[in-house]
């Protein structure tokens, strides 16, 4: 049968199955066969609708048995629990929310055993050797490995930005909902629960798309950058990537449970008493956060034993630096994300206090563990795209990076500071008044090792050779775009002008421009410079330049616009707003410049799958860069080198004749080891 | 030497036209109070700064991607540099000390805005989901509507009966949370007369975006008349445009002011509660089953003992205490105001 048909035919069938199952667990349950609300029955549709297209996509998949164990897990959970309500002689046996959460908590746990990200670890206990896999799963097309568990990084690197690039566009079509219910005050067509769910989920649902895309690169390039075959635990590494999925699916699925109207922020005591759409959040996120943590963990491993001979910690390129210190403040901060959300989900079943003032609870409480982990969760999105900015200008300016020690320390600076700075999102909060002023200074800070990278950027570009294919365009916009960041960034760490700027557009602006400038910016220019390395193909030069100039346009005014909205009075997450503050004519061009960004990013995404097929064969190295995953074919063979690579130069010495950073057959001849360029 | 001479150049130029641009425009609403200018007085001189650092960093940006492009049939390397740790230190001293100096000047500020006046009122705000009441505890006044004399520097107690609101006036420029089980404290001084608004700016649920309460900044004068009125005890002569009531109006301006319209459309469309237009004469059923014609009776009811009969369909969330808060003159206007939404 035609895979089209399989797949259409698997949707409805799944959908009909999907009510007959709710339907059926409903009866023996004892309870009337539909459920008084229809987001259940929705939900239950829809999430078997999906599965069912997966089994027509192809039956046999890892992703397609990580849905059906995801799917049995939740049932078991909602049974479980009105079984055990029923036991206790609770009445009603059957509540949504207990039923539900308990279904959100093993949801992911089927996954991870449907997916088989933990065959080979159960196998163990049991005693039963396992061999590490290498290449695609025998017997099976070979891009079946990409929606299966996989032991290979690059394979790993894929899946972890194609995820990424799906959900912010996800995200972004959500921000485009609401957005455009903006454009003119009044409520169009958007009711007002549903403008909220819409800011919280663009918020969260960008988070995790960002995680993984800086997870994607850090996968794919940290162990080819440092000459080790794969990353130190290739298991848990497939696990790290896996378990982002089912966190995702339950984030999005709050949406079917009254959604939920705090912002991606999930302020108790606000949280504590929304929509039970909260719960999935909160749980979404709190899975997420191992994601997050067992990707560092590994990579801080990878990164500290696993490098070539020769490199040392300042001749590692500069993107490891970023990385290793994004991958230290995930490793350390991200519990804390988790610890907040834990406790709101807690205190809405069990009615534990923790924020409940009348039960001596501290409202301000959640807000000091939610953002020691969410303030350095910023430079953890912008620190590696920071990197990439830094990796790829000397590539393109033909000459050595501008002061390399002072970006790399200046990395680590930002990553340690950044733990001390949390309380500057609290200044109107009402923490103690006292400590808003050390947390003034300890803000300011920031903007020392944030300029010295700035600077060493123009350092490097000074006197160069410039050339402006696509990447080195997406880098110059991203140097332009995180400039409106950081400079937006001082008033809002002074107190007093925070206290004016704090929770209006003027800070929707200002982080805007850091995430874009930090991340989406670079992401694109990572994405068309290694374009050719993952795929073999060069992109289409002329729609990566229509990218380019929509994507900057677009965001340029979007970001000014949003910032001078906050200056004459817009707040943050508002589903309407005054007219009276003459703000209306900057709301439409905010939104047409929205839809431009969205636009060039649909041109860029065509780009990279068409060109995937029908791209020019790519050369060898085409940017003329001296970095070590340039000296191998492309695409990177299944264990990148065939032969461990001697560091015997340093990275950039771009313009020093003669010199080469890598020895690539260190035993061999000599003569083989051509430098680049 | 050329092209620094060159970049130079240009920064002087752009940062000046720059400079010149910021300090003319007007970035921020009026200034209405005497907080608001020295929050202004910092944030233009962050604008300077940032004017300055804006024009830097693009200048050189810009001046590169022109002066140093590869000519189409060049394909040699760049000048050989790694660095130069005298420029090093200079850009990372220099910033430092930039950044000390700001934090230093807010610190300065952060103290000359929360400095207690000897002359200052006390005005208790309670933000709820999703209206304001403001208490004036010196003249025993409850109101729906923050009337303030100008030029008196206010001491507000922030307090809040549910979750986290912010208290925000733009043209006020400070900001401060109200937080459940705790009081918190922020001064202000109205420096002019007229109408603006509070906004609440925490994000606190569903209508959050229409938690709005009005405010009028007048002279003493009429500052004093609106306490002897609220106070029932004003004996001088009406003015001319206090003479004759509109019921309907003011029953209108009630509503907004006391939060209704957060949760209450006048134009049929659904929000936390019934719809207000059309709803007067209609039958409704209630939760329990029954139904009623919607009356002044029934609407007397429902805004002094909201919980007593809900609609069919809808929460009982509405605040329980807006007896207290309007007199049942002013519950009257609102109901002429409800009548007349047909």
């Amino acid at each position: 049968m035609n895979r089209i048909v399989r797949i259409l035919l698997g949707f409805i069938v799944g959908f009909v199955a999907g009510i007959a199952v709710l339907v059926a667990v409903r009866v023996l349950l004892g309870l009337t066969p539909m459920p008084a609300t229809l987001a259940p029955v929705l939900f239950s549709g829809i999430g078997f609708a999906i599965l069912g297209l997966l089994y027509g996509f192809e039956p046999s998949l890892g992703l397609t048995r990580g849905f059906i164990g995801m799917a049995i897990a939740m049932i078991v959970g909602v049974v479980a629990v009105t079984h055990f309500r029923r036991a206790m002689g609770l009445d009603p046996a059957y509540a949504l929310e207990p039923a539900w959460t308990m279904a959100a908590v093993l949801g992911p746990i089927g996954f991870m055993l449907g997916v088989g990200a933990v065959t080979d670890w159960l196998k163990w206990i049991f005693g039963i050797h396992t061999p590490d896999q290498h290449g695609p799963p025998e017997g099976k097309p070979a891009w079946t490995r990409y929606f299966g568990f996989d032991q290979n990084h690059k394979v790993i690197g894929i899946q972890y930005t194609v995820t990424g690039i799906v959900l912010m566009g996800l995200a972004g079509i959500f921000a485009l909902i609401f957005r455009s219910e903006l454009a003119i005050p009044g409520i169009q067509f958007l009711a007002l629960d549903m403008f909220n769910s819409l800011v919280g989920l663009h918020g969260i649902v960008m988070i995790a798309a960002i995680l993984l895309g800086i997870g994607g690169f850090a996968n794919y390039l940290v162990p080819l950058m440092i000459g080790a075959s794969d990353m130190a635990f290739p298991r848990l590494n497939g696990f790290a990537f896996w378990i982002a999925v089912p966190s995702a699916l339950l984030i999005v699925a709050a949406l079917f449970f009254g959604g939920w109207d705090t912002g991606w922020t999930g302020y108790a005591p606000l949280s504590v008493r929304g929509a039970m759409g909260v719960n999935f959040f909160m749980i979404g996120v709190f899975f997420f956060g191992f994601s997050s943590i067992l990707g560092s963990m590994n990579l801080i491993t990878t990164t500290l034993y696993m490098r070539a001979p020769g490199m040392g910690l300042f001749r590692m390129p500069i993107y490891v630096w970023a990385v290793l210190a994004t991958a230290l403040i995930q490793l350390t901060g991200t519990q804390f994300i988790g610890l907040s959300f834990l406790m709101v989900v807690l205190e809405r079943l069990f009615d534990l206090g923790f924020f409940n003032p009348a039960e001596g609870g501290n409202v301000i409480l959640f807000q000091h563990l939610f953002w020691f982990y969410s303030h350095p969760a910023v430079y953890i999105f912008i620190l590696p795209g920071l990197g990439i900015v830094s990796e790829l200008l000397p590539v393109f300016a033909r000459k050595p990076l501008f002061g390399y020690k002072w970006i790399a320390l200046s990395s680590m600076a930002i990553a340690l500071m950044g733990f001390l700075v949390w309380a500057h999102h609290m200044f109107a909060a009402g923490m103690e008044e006292a400590l808003r002023v050390p947390f003034m200074y300890s803000t300011m800070l920031v903007a020392v090792p944030t300029g010295v990278k700035f600077f060493s950027w123009l350092g490097t570009m000074w006197r160069g050779k410039l050339s402006f294919p696509t990447p080195m365009l997406f880098v110059l916009a991203s140097i332009a775009v995180f400039l409106i960041g950081g400079l937006t960034g001082p008033p809002l760490a002074t107190v007093p002008t925070d206290l004016f700027l704090h929770d209006s557009y003027f800070v929707v602006g200002h982080f805007h421009a850091t995430m874009f400038g930090g991340f989406v910016f670079p992401f694109f220019a990572a994405l068309y410079f290694w374009y050719p390395k993952i795929t073999g193909r060069m992109y289409n030069e002329r729609l990566g330049q229509i990218h380019f100039a929509l994507q900057t346009a677009g965001f340029y005014i979007m970001s000014l616009t949003m910032a001078r909205t906050g200056l004459l009075g817009m707040r943050r997450r508002i589903a309407d707003y005054d007219p009276d503050l003459g703000i209306q004519n900057l709301h439409i061009i905010m939104t047409v410049a929205g839809f431009v960004i969205f636009f060039g990013v649909l041109v860029g995404v065509y780009n990279l799958i068409v060109s995937a097929r029908k791209g020019e064969v790519a050369a060898a190295n085409p940017w003329g860069s001296r970095s070590p995953e340039w000296q191998i074919p492309s695409p990177a063979p299944e264990h990148n080198y065939e032969e461990p690579f001697e560091v015997v130069g340093e990275p950039y010495d771009y313009g020093l004749p003669g010199s080469v950073y890598v020895d690539m057959h260190p035993s061999g001849s000599k003569t083989a080891a051509s430098p680049a360029h | 030497m050329k092209h620094a001479r060159n970049v130079i150049i240009l920064i002087v130029v752009g940062s000046a036209v720059l400079l010149f641009g910021v300090n003319v425009m007007d970035l921020a609403p009026i200034v209405a109070s005497a907080e608001a200018q020295q929050v202004d007085w910092l944030f233009g001189l962050h604008m300077n700064v940032i004017a300055f650092l804006y024009v830097l960093v693009n200048g050189i940006m810009l001046y590169s991607v022109f002066a140093f492009r590869r000519k189409p049939d060049d394909d040699s390397e760049g000048a050989y540099f790694h660095g130069n740790t005298k420029l090093e230190i200079a850009w990372t001293i220099i910033p430092l000390i930039t950044v000390l100096f700001f934090a230093f000047l807010g610190s300065v500020v952060l103290r000359n805005v929360s400095l207690a006046a000897p002359n200052s009122m006390d005005v208790t705000v309670t933000g709820r989901q999703w209206s304001w009441t403001f208490e004036y505890p010196e003249y025993g006044i409850v109101s729906t509507e923050l009337n303030l004399p100008v030029g008196r520097q206010v001491n507000f107690k922030l307090q809040s009966e549910d979750v986290i609101h912010s208290f925000w006036v733009p043209e006020w420029r400070l900001k401060h949370d109200t937080v459940p089980g705790q009081d918190k404290y922020i001064r202000l001084t109205p420096s002019e007369e007229g109408v603006f608004k509070v906004r609440c700016a925490e994000m606190c649920g569903t209508s959050h975006a229409y938690m709005l309460a009005t405010i009028n900044v007048m002279s003493q004068e009429d500052f004093d008349i609106w306490v002897q009125k609220k106070l029932g005890v004003y004996e001088g002569p009406e003015g001319g445009e206090e003479g004759e009531v509109d019921p309907v109006a003011e029953g209108f301006a009630l509503s907004q002011s006391g939060g209704c319209l957060a949760c209450h459309s006048v134009d049929g469309s659904p929000l936390v509660g019934p719809t207000w237009k059309g709803l007067y004469g209609k039958t409704e059923t209630l939760t329990d089953g029954s139904t009623v014609v919607v009356d002044e009776a029934y609407l007397y009811e429902s805004i002094v003992d909201p919980s007593a009969s809900i609609i069919q369909g809808y929460a009982d969330v509405m605040p329980k205490n807006f007896g207290d808060i309007f007199s049942d003159q002013e519950i009257g206007y609102i109901i002429e105001y409800i009548k007349s939404l047909q």
